[in-house]
């Protein structure tokens, strides 16, 4: 293997780590707090809002049921708009977050909807305000589903990541289609496979370390 | 110290509401254990449920401490229940805290300092006896430690009241008695007052000063557990009752049992003593003066915060005359008969 080509695939491989941590990063900052208002909107919950409930849960069904693909050109625009261009590595992180957001959301609620309802009623009954439920109860609570979540989310997006390369975005899955397909060179082709097998291993190995060391069920 | 004053709730509306409650009235005098036992969808749940408004009534007030719960808004009503402890059956511990965090939460919850909510958490938990568990989870405790804990919890803001929502169901008896020893010391100890609910007598009997029998969500009974393990007013008081002591007549007898006396029988009496009239010697007075036999079926002895109870079934064997007076001797001492039925004669 040449010189040359061990340098491409560190840069791919640094891209992707740099695509998957922006969009990672960013999607929870948005999706946990967008996860927590699903829950806690829907009926019968803390601060049940049925309209407030039905229009997020739209939004968010919207947003998972685009194909990445097409997200991917579809935003470009807006692309533009946050990052000032509509190609490379930095153009394909929005489109990563965008559709990272809803589907952390999603996971989100379901390790929210985890939690026992008896431990809400115990600390209304203790006096907690809706926002000391969610900081003390609901969200140390659904610690461990929340990280499961995030690790889902990032390996998700190490595999959306390879569609990048469709805005110039680089990244392994880039590299892989333009060397390995476009050029029959199946060496390059095999190497980013092994690399990407090897990522996904090594964030889910630390997804469920950090899982198991946060929660004390 | 909590009053319930005509509660009712009533979930859904129209032609498929369900009444869970209906004109509920209770008081509970300041540092008295009051137990409410029904059957499963009796309301129980729902009528502790109510004194914290953890479910709103749809009429009626709840009072604690003079203070109206149901006139308050959100912020003045998280306030009160700061004066209002409450543990579960399922006890609902936050498993992601320690043992000591879990008992630190409502006075987190309050904005204690770390320095007060230690002074606070620490002699709790002596005297729930978890001093060493402090830094365990949840997880690694049995079923009563974790009751334990939650009754810890509960009293951490140093409530005036404490609510039992079937706190022992879910533990073994052996367990059971130790929780209701912990609950009774608080109540010596703090002057707290317990509202408790149960199916279980056995607790209502080793706690309780006083208990409501609760019927398809009415209040249906309200007495001093001493008259009600005594005479309870109500027929399914009864059968709470009978249950409990498992004092039935022998089913052979109850099969030959005729509601109304005849020419030929004689009558199976239920005597349920109490007090003073348990040391009388009844049975060989019956004999001496009335000259009938009495056949003793069953008999046990209980007590009962504090009172003996004595209960028989018993045939009293004689004329119609002499059993006619034997009963009327009976009634006028003080206990509970109960004719169940008359049997013929087989002498």
């Amino acid at each position: 293997m040449s010189s040359a080509l061990i340098d491409l695939v560190w840069q791919s491989t640094l891209e992707t780590l740099y695509m998957v941590a922006i969009a990672g990063i960013l999607s929870a900052l948005a999706g946990v707090p967008l996860g927590v208002l699903l829950y806690v909107t829907r009926p019968r919950q803390i601060l049940a809002q049925p309209v407030v409930s039905t229009v997020l849960g739209v939004v968010t069904n919207v947003g998972r049921s685009v194909p990445f693909i097409i997200l991917l050109v579809a935003i470009i625009p807006f692309t533009r708009m946050i990052v000032g261009s509509s190609i490379g590595t930095n153009a394909a992180a929005v489109p990563l977050t965008i559709a990272a957001i809803p589907f952390v959301a999603r996971l989100v609620e379901g390790a929210l909807n985890e939690v026992s309802p008896g431990l809400v009623e115990a600390a209304q009954s203790m006096g907690a305000t809706p926002m000391q439920i969610i900081l003390k109860v609901l969200l140390p609570e659904a610690r461990g589903g929340i990280i499961n979540g995030l690790t889902i989310t990032i390996v998700a997006l190490v595999s959306y990541s390879a569609m990048a390369g469709a805005v110039g975005g680089g990244g392994l899955g880039d590299l892989g289609i333009r060397y390995g397909y476009n050029r029959f060179n199946p060496t390059v082709m095999l190497i980013t496979v092994v690399v990407l097998v090897v990522m996904v291993q090594l964030f889910q190995s630390l997804g469920d370390y950090l899982v198991r060391k946060s929660d004390h069920k | 110290m909590i009053t319930l004053d005509n509660v009712s709730k009533t979930y859904g509306s129209g032609p498929g509401a369900v009444q869970a409650l209906k004109e509920i009235d209770l008081q509970v005098p300041k540092g008295t254990i009051h137990g409410v036992i029904g059957l499963s969808g009796a309301g129980k749940s729902t009528l502790i449920r109510c004194v914290n408004l953890l479910e709103r009534p749809t009429a009626g007030r709840v009072i604690i401490d003079g203070q109206e719960l149901t006139a308050m808004d959100a912020a003045a009503l998280r306030q009160a229940r700061h004066q209002c402890g409450m543990i579960f059956q399922h006890f609902n511990l936050l498993t992601n805290r320690t043992v000591y965090d879990n008992v630190a939460l409502p006075l987190e919850l309050m904005g204690q300092s770390r320095q007060v909510i230690r002074e606070r958490v620490l002699p709790l938990l002596d005297m729930t006896g978890l001093a060493d568990k402090a830094k365990q989870y949840p997880a690694q405790l049995s079923g009563g430690q974790k009751q334990r804990v939650a009754i810890a919890r509960a009293l951490a803001s140093r409530p005036k009241v404490l609510l039992c929502d079937e706190a022992t169901s879910a533990l073994d008896p052996q367990t059971t008695a130790s929780i209701l020893s912990l609950l009774q010391e608080i109540n010596q100890q703090l002057g707290l007052t317990i509202l408790l609910i149960t199916h279980e007598m056995e607790v209502v009997k080793t706690i309780c000063h006083r208990v409501g029998l609760i019927s398809d969500g009415r209040l249906v009974e309200d007495a001093d557990v001493g008259d009600f393990f005594t005479a309870p007013a109500t027929q399914l008081g009864r059968e709470f009752l009978n249950d409990f002591l498992k004092l039935e007549a022998p089913q052979a007898l109850i099969e030959r049992l005729e509601p109304e006396a005849g020419t030929n029988t004689h009558p199976v009496v239920r005597l349920t003593f109490s007090g003073d009239s348990v040391a009388t010697p009844l049975i060989s007075r019956l004999a001496r003066e009335h000259g009938i036999d009495v056949s003793i079926l069953q008999a046990k002895v209980e007590s009962i915060q504090g009172r003996t109870l004595g209960l028989m079934i018993a045939e009293l064997m004689g004329s119609d005359v002499q059993t006619r007076e034997a009963l009327t001797t009976l009634e006028s001492f003080d206990l509970h008969v109960e004719v169940l039925g008359h049997v013929q004669r087989t002498d």
